[in-house]
């Protein structure tokens, strides 16, 4: 089944088959150690770039900034969720910690 | 390859959208196919309609665009009658209850909670008396800005039937309704900067140019300003003088090149300023002549750059309290903190109009109102109104000055709350910090967001959305800027002080002021006062402080379905609705 992942209103959030999925202005923490010096990044979310589902991971390139260190810039395609059955599934983005791929 | 926007564009967009959202209103949400929603979403923003975030669906921002924000007699009722009708949600906000309109930044009018159901009814009233939702948002030509009081106030060239020629020409336009990005337009003739050309896609401002041995009075041309995506850029010069004759011409021109040229591969790099930067003035009025324009464009006239005022002070300054006309008669422009007035109100301002004045109110681009053509006679009775102790013609500097956009309330883009906590910043610092001698004027602008609807990069002090931790809790923060303004010589603000915890602010901008207090240098403005310090002084300028200033919202209110809700957690959240509030199952 074919799934239609993309970045809508400006960056503001990514949709999965015409819903609305995630939103800027979450908190993640990554580990993302190109990105700052901090053990772990305290990121906050502030803009979508584009979107992609390779196999059943979902990733979207994101911009912002972590709040600890004050890094900002893109940091690469953050996993936020899977696609099973053409359904998605979020990860517990407040709770995982999530590494970026480039 | 092109961006789902750009191919839904070319499948419909334009007038024709029009017709699917009537069919889309007989039967309401539900009739959105279930995988066309994303795209129907995108095209409705030409016609005015914006998604509200997520917790919201079903419900629509509306935009009405009024050409320099002018309001001609009836219309304002029109809009508080729309308003109190169909802007109403299903939980009240606590500054300002149910049903309000925002006037905007750009001279618009938002209305917010609107459902598909109401739309035809809503279209119809508005046009019946000559308002429009057209290309209020979505990759057209936008509402033209300017000095609100083009053709009352004074002018070295009359702006207004240019703009009206503009938008008659611009709106509806099959040539110019699909464009690579949004398209803001800004045409001045008052020789102060109010029409906030420097920020705008393409702005026309006050020139003369010697022709034929006789001075002509018309426009100069700029064109790439704007503020979003960190990315603020002025407008520039690209050395073309048009008279008001030629201005739709030449208009017509630019907007065919940006039409062409502009990305359409990459909608963050689509906006004209990224194009001025690749190829500079020079190229961009080579490529105009060759192939956009079928007359020889004159070269720049002589600007009058060095009159602005507008944000400095000046003489109508910004456009608040009681000016003389040009006819005599006089306007009366009203503070509205944060833009934003209850539709009952918005009536009595309607009442008030058409008693005291014409009939006439503008909007300025402070989020403000202006009553205009009221006679000397009857002034003093219009300034005995109840309505202005509210809506004030002389407010205290720092209610004046506030500025907010729609934030974390509906937006979308959103990092953190802003109207209702610029309110109560504003109200905080009026009661417990002292300005200095003779500042009358202090602009302090909150967006909740780097897209900047709130102009903050032309503020005295700049306010936008961040986040933070304060003993270990995430909690709404601001950055703080300083050093903006425009005016003759404009310039954005630097960012100096990062990421604040919200409830430190109103603390930081009190200590900021008696820094300036102890060491101003007679009588110089808080704007000189920053100009002459360097990026490293300015930041230790930056004091937070926990003060007696409470914030209700310092929670990740982006995570609420809405942030005044009682229960405001996303599962609460009625979305998607039935016209009447009550919740469409997802089996519907
Ligand atoms: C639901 C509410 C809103 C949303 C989602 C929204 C969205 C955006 C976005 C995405 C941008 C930056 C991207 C770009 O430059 O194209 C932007 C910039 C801007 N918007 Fe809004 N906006 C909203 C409300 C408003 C309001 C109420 C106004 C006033 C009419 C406004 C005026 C502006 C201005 C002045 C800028 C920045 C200057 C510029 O770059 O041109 N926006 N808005
Ligand atoms: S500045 Fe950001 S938060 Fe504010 S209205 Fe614009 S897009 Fe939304
Ligand atoms: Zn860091």
């Amino acid at each position: 089944m074919s799934v239609a992942v993309r970045i809508l209103d400006d960056g503001a959030w990514l949709s999965v088959n015409d819903e609305r999925q995630v939103s800027v202005s979450e908190l993640w923490r990554l580990n993302a150690p190109e990105f700052c010096q901090c053990e772990q990044t305290d990121f906050l979310a502030e803009g979508f770039l584009s979107a992609r589902s390779s196999g059943r991971t979902v990733t979207v390139e994101t911009y912002g900034q972590c709040i600890a260190c004050g890094s900002s810039g893109t940091v690469g395609h953050v996993p936020v969720g899977e696609i099973i059955h053409g359904e998605f599934y979020g990860y517990d983005r407040e709770g995982d910690v999530l590494t970026p791929v480039a | 390859m092109p961006t789902d926007v750009e191919r839904w564009k070319s499948e419909v967009y334009g007038n024709e959208i029009r017709e699917h959202l009537y069919r889309f209103a007989e039967t309401g949400w539900g009739s959105i196919p279930d995988d066309e929603r994303d795209e129907w979403f995108e095209r409705f923003k030409w016609w005015g309609l914006y998604h509200q975030r997520n917790g919201q669906e079903s419900y629509f921002m509306m935009r009405i665009g009024t050409p320099n924000g002018v309001l001609e007699p009836g219309q304002t009722k029109v809009i508080a009658d729309v308003a109190n009708k169909y802007a109403t949600g299903p939980v009240e906000n606590p500054e300002f209850g149910n049903a309000y309109v925002d006037w905007t930044t750009r001279q618009s009018i938002q209305l917010h909670w609107i459902k598909l159901e109401d739309i035809p009814d809503i279209f119809e009233t508005l046009e019946a008396n000559g308002l429009s939702t057209q290309q209020a948002c979505g990759d057209s030509w936008r509402n033209i800005v300017g000095n609100p009081m083009a053709g009352k106030a004074p002018e070295f060239v009359d702006a207004l039937p240019v703009i009206h020629e503009l938008n008659d020409r611009f709106k509806g336009n099959d040539d110019h309704s699909n464009l690579p990005r949004k398209w803001k337009v800004s045409v001045t003739g008052s020789a102060d900067g109010s029409g906030q050309g420097d920020i705008n896609d393409l702005a026309l401002e006050p020139a003369y140019k010697q022709i034929n041995r006789k001075e002509v009075r018309g426009f100069n041309i700029r064109v790439g300003g704007g503020l979003a995506r960190n990315e603020p850029r002025l407008a520039r010069d690209i050395d073309v003088f048009v008279e008001p004759s030629e201005a739709a011409d030449v208009a017509a021109g630019i907007s065919a090149l940006f039409r062409e040229h502009g990305d359409r591969e990459n909608r963050y790099n689509a906006r004209i300023k990224f194009l001025v930067d690749e190829w500079g003035p020079e190229k961009l009025r080579r490529v105009l002549q060759e192939e956009f324009v079928d007359f020889e464009l004159k070269s720049a006239g002589t600007d009058l750059r060095d009159e602005y005022t507008y944000n400095a002070g000046g003489e109508h300054g910004d456009l608040i309290g009681v000016h003389e006309q040009r006819d005599g008669k006089y306007y009366l422009g009203l503070n509205v903190l944060v833009g934003r007035m209850g539709a009952d109100d918005t009536a009595e301002l309607a009442r008030l109009a058409d008693t005291y004045g014409s009939g006439s109110v503008r909007v300025t681009q402070r989020q403000n109102v202006i009553i205009a053509d009221v006679p000397e006679s009857k002034l003093d009775a219009l300034l005995a109104e109840d309505l202005l102790e509210h809506y004030s013609p002389n407010p205290h500097p720092f209610m004046r000055g506030s500025v907010a956009c729609t934030g974390t309330e509906f937006c979308s883009l959103s990092i953190v709350e802003t109207k209702n906590r610029q309110v109560r910043f504003a109200r905080w610092l009026k009661e417990n910090v002292a300005l200095p001698d003779g500042v009358e004027e202090f602009h302090i602008h909150l967006s909740g967001c780097t897209a900047s609807c709130a102009q903050p990069q032309i503020a005295d002090i700049s306010l936008r959305g961040m986040k933070t931790r304060k003993n270990g809790e995430a909690v709404e923060a601001l950055d703080i800027g300083l050093g903006g303004g425009l005016g003759e010589n404009p310039q954005f603000a630097s960012w100096v002080g990062q990421r604040v915890p919200v409830d430190e602010v109103p603390g930081a901008v009190k200590n900021l002021l008696a820094t300036f207090e102890d060491h101003r240098d007679g009588n110089e403005t808080f704007r000189e006062f920053i100009a002459r310090h360097d990026e490293e002084e300015l930041e230790a300028f930056i004091e937070p402080e926990e003060t007696s200033y409470e914030d209700p919202f310092m929670h990740n209110t982006k995570l609420t379905w809405y942030p005044y809700a009682e229960d405001d957690s996303m599962d609460a959240s009625p979305a998607p609705a039935h016209p009447d509030g009550t919740p469409i199952a997802s089996d519907d």
